[in-house]
């Protein structure tokens, strides 16, 4: 599996589980730094990702070609 | 709205198929504790969900079950892609495979069709609210049952990623519930229901 993957799926998790701990712990000021840097470090992945291998989402089609249905679905596996 | 983010929440990466396996594990995907129900009870719920934080946790749980239902799918894609006849046979796959060739239809694993009946969305905080938490315990078990019959760690991973996360919900459903029961009157939060009682004598 492609390392820049993993990469955006670890900082991807990071910022789903802080966001459920946050709805609950709406105080917990530690807990929201922590969200802020992960999700700045997801969407940096993200990109990482994207310019490589395709878009994630619709915001990372750039110009040029329709890019968005290029790339594999996430259910072919192999190296995405 | 929501908006599509072409990625798996956690990687799913099968290289050996099992038709066997996809038979059982289809079950979390249109079974009676699977991530279908999952996601329709508490994206239903959270309308009336009086409490703005809970709707929020209601919102977010239901759609972290629809990135486990793409895994459940893809699993059960990848377990069963290129299977030769001979293989549907032998596997037992034959009786599914007549009505769905190799796509992907919400079912139990004994064959029952997908029900919206498999979940509540009651109208009341503290009913949906333990609806929930036992939902997130069934899954559990459900997927404590998968592992007890699965030996192939590729499709072993992901069970055990999407295992842990009934436990994470279920601590934060309780956590919403403890929230509702503080708000109430707490010598007798069953009072009145804070989703349709409009004056409660407190």
């Amino acid at each position: 599996m492609r390392q820049e993957y993993i990469t955006m799926l670890e900082a991807g998790f990071a910022v789903d589980e802080a966001s459920l701990y946050l709805d609950t712990h709406p105080d917990d000021d530690e807990a929201l730094k922590y969200f802020m840097c992960m999700k700045k470090q997801y969407v940096k992945a993200r990109k990482e990702y994207s310019e490589k291998f395709g878009p994630v989402t619709l915001e990372d089609v750039e110009g040029g070609c329709w890019s968005w249905t290029k790339s594999p679905m996430p259910w072919e596996g192999g190296s995405c | 709205m929501w908006n599509y983010e072409k990625r798996l929440q956690y990687p799913v990466n099968i290289t050996k198929t099992d038709a066997k396996m996809a038979q059982i594990i289809i079950s979390q995907f249109g079974g009676p504790d699977g991530e279908l129900a999952a996601s329709m009870r508490y994206l239903s719920q959270r309308y009336t969900m009086p409490y703005r934080e809970i709707a929020g946790l209601l919102t977010d749980i239901g759609t972290e079950e629809l990135a486990h239902l793409e895994m459940i799918c893809t699993i059960i894609y990848q377990l069963t892609k290129n299977l030769s006849e001979e293989e549907i046979v032998a596997s037992g796959f034959d009786k599914y495979y007549v009505d769905h060739t190799l796509a992907l239809w919400p079912q139990a694993a004994g064959g029952i069709p997908f029900n919206a009946c498999e979940f509540q969305s009651k109208g009341d905080a503290i009913t949906d609210l333990v609806e929930d938490l036992a939902a997130e315990q069934k899954a559990r078990s459900t997927y404590d049952n998968i592992l007890r019959l699965i030996k192939d760690p590729e499709v072993c991973d992901p069970i055990r990623f999407l295992r842990e996360r009934e436990i994470v919900h279920f601590q934060r459903f309780g956590e919403g519930l403890r929230r509702v029961q503080e708000d109430l009157d707490p010598k007798n939060f069953y009072f009145y229901n804070p989703e349709f009682d409009r004056n409660p004598r407190r």
